[in-house]
């Protein structure tokens, strides 16, 4: 190895190489850094682990659900109770049980785990030093972490949903879908409504990431940025529930999680849906821009 | 071209504490310089200004003629570094964690990047533990994939912080031949040691701090000449040779038992010899003593544990 007499050129590879605008190309090495932040992500244990336990949730609950719960009318009011009512009747209500009883902490503690390690975690491994001075591009690495973040709701979110699907398929009768409101929609239409339902929810799981990565630039203490975020939902969905507390309600980060029910209507609650991925919308674009301030102008002490 | 400059560069940490006082950085192209101070003294907080991981409170610095940390992400695919000590994901392969790091740089060609870790791991010798997880490698091991870690491209300049911490002689000598080699290569080598003693032989120019001030900077002869000579007689009359000496001007001056010495400034030798001759002090033994670079080194950054600020 010797030292290039034009440093821009890569290292010469064997054979012809005229293909340094490949390697040049920033969208290309952004896609790189990506997949291997997915490799690392998903190709961890620990992560993999949480990947399995969205797996299993929705498979007991169902188990459960069918030997338990032969008279769902006395269901009692928490999280998705409408949802048990129709469950005996179409094994795609199973989803929308799933997802909402795994909203209020288990899909939330999965981001947390990632979000919270983002950052936070490769300042406590000392990588994050070395990434910067590759140079990875402080702007760059902090938008691969979130597209890694929201990648992993997403993938955990979908696997509760098929996995939903499949075990309602499995345990109770598939048909035509009754809505919420008491229209009844073809099987098809009930699929694409839980492909809608299963979007909302990551994208829900989205601005509790960028919640999350903002947090995790604060400290190098991965686990504590984990318990923070998860504090943090436990503490909003808390107040959510305080009725003297309404009037601050919709502006708490989980508010809107639960309106998922508003796909499951004739005709669609746009209004409430909208507000929904507004509030996500917003706190996405506040955390996403504090994380960025501090990141991009903070010392890097690890 | 320098490879490495700076203007007042300072570091105050928020608590107020001047880490990095104003050093004026100067780094030849192709040199090998070591960057001395005990530890404390700011040489990694000045690295890491360097390398753009923190921002400095005032002052200027370039690394191959581009400023940084504004200029960061255009320069510092040319630099390989190392920085307060090897750091990888303790649950990748020594190849993957390599891979991790090769994926962050867009300017690395992903075609070649298998042979580029081959022959990067070839180089510090751990070819054969490639495929074994980090958090299996021993302390030298670990030293030397950060190593190899900064070889992964061609670069032009190479920055290692501390190289030798925590290594044994054996791997002390090996870190110091991989040195040898880079530099014979033409790349810029830029060493920080609080051991002066570990880079002495492959040095080429050395920068020594102390309580975040550059105290010297230059070629390693040049700090040689700085060593102010003495002149030390074995006489059995000391007192009379410590007059002898104050006649012709000569400070400093000690008397021991059977030996005196004063600082030799601009007199010369034979005149001192002479004169004691003549004053009819018995001379045993004239000599005239240079310090020796650890001396030197010592009298710049004081002793151990005098920790100031």
């Amino acid at each position: 190895m010797s030292t290039a007499e034009a440093p821009a050129l890569p290292a010469p590879g064997p054979g012809p190489a005229p293909a340094a605008p490949a390697a040049r190309n920033p969208a290309r090495a952004w896609l790189r850094l990506f997949g291997a932040e997915l490799r690392l992500v998903f190709g961890r244990r620990r992560n993999q682990l949480l990947l399995a336990v969205t797996v299993v949730f929705p498979v007991v609950i169902g188990i459960a659900l069918r030997v338990a719960a032969p008279h769902p009318q006395g269901g009692g009011n928490g999280p998705g109770a409408a949802f048990f009512n129709q469950l005996a009747g179409n094994g795609v209500f199973l989803t929308f049980i799933a997802l909402s009883t795994l909203l209020i902490l288990v899909l939330p503690v999965v981001v947390a785990v990632v979000a919270g390690d983002s950052v936070a975690g490769e300042a406590g491994y000392g990588t994050l030093r070395y990434l910067l001075a590759v140079p990875a591009g402080r702007t760059r690495l902090l938008a691969v972490k979130f597209a890694a973040i929201v990648m992993f709701g997403l993938a955990a979110t979908v696997i509760v949903s098929a996995v939903s699907l499949a075990t309602g398929a499995a345990l109770f009768p598939v048909g035509p879908v009754t809505l919420l409101s008491g229209a009844t929609v073809p099987l098809a239409e009930g699929l694409l409504r839980v492909l809608f339902v299963t979007l909302y929810v990551a994208a829900a799981m989205a601005a509790l990431g960028a919640i999350g990565l903002a947090i995790s630039t604060l400290t190098e203490h991965a686990i504590g940025a984990i318990a923070a975020i998860a504090i943090l939902v436990v503490t909003s969905e808390v107040v959510d529930q305080v009725p003297q507390l309404a009037a601050i309600g919709p502006y708490l980060p989980t508010h809107w999680w639960l309106s998922f029910d508003s796909i499951l209507r004739a005709p669609v609650d746009t209004s409430t849906l909208l507000k929904g991925l507004l509030s996500f919308g917003v706190y996405a674009v506040l955390f996403g821009s504090f994380a960025w301030a501090r990141f991009t102008s903070a010392d890097v002490t690890s | 071209m320098t490879a490495i400059s700076s203007t007042g560069l300072t570091k105050r940490f928020r608590g107020g504490q001047l880490a990095v006082d104003h050093i004026d950085l100067l780094v030849p192209n192709g040199a090998v310089y070591g960057f001395l101070g005990p530890n404390g003294s700011g040489k990694t907080t000045t690295i890491r200004m360097l390398l753009g991981l923190a921002f400095p409170t005032s002052g200027q610095a370039e690394l191959l003629g581009v400023p940084v940390p504004a200029g960061a992400n255009r320069v510092l695919h040319r630099v390989g570094s190392l920085v307060e000590g090897p750091a990888f994901y303790p649950f990748l392969s020594g190849r993957d964690n390599l891979a991790r790091y090769d994926a962050a740089d867009r300017t690395a060609d992903p075609r070649t990047m298998p042979d580029r870790i081959s022959e990067a791991l070839e180089r510090v010798g751990l070819l054969p533990a490639a495929g074994k997880r980090y958090r299996h490698y021993s302390l030298g091991m670990k030293q030397r994939l950060a190593i190899a870690a900064s070889l992964l491209r061609p670069r032009e300049l190479i920055i290692l912080d501390e190289p030798t911490n925590g290594l044994d002689p054996q791997g002390t000598r090996e870190v110091r031949a991989l040195v040898r080699q880079i530099a014979a290569d033409g790349t810029t080598v830029f060493v920080s040691s609080h051991l002066l003693a570990e880079v002495e032989q492959v040095c080429t120019h050395v920068g020594v701090m102390r309580t975040g001030r550059l105290v010297f900077q230059g070629p390693l002869p040049e700090l040689r000449r700085t060593g102010a000579a003495r002149v030390v007689v074995q006489t059995a009359d000391a007192d009379g040779a410590v007059k002898v000496f104050a006649t012709l001007g000569l400070t400093d001056t000690q008397a021991g038992p059977d030996e005196a010495s004063a600082l030799l400034g601009d007199a010369e030798p034979e005149h001192v010899c002479a004169e004691l001759v003549h004053a009819g002090i018995g001379v045993r033994g004239f000599s005239v003593a240079s310090p020796s670079l650890e001396d030197l080194f010592v009298g710049l950054t004081g002793e151990g544990f005098d920790v100031d600020g």
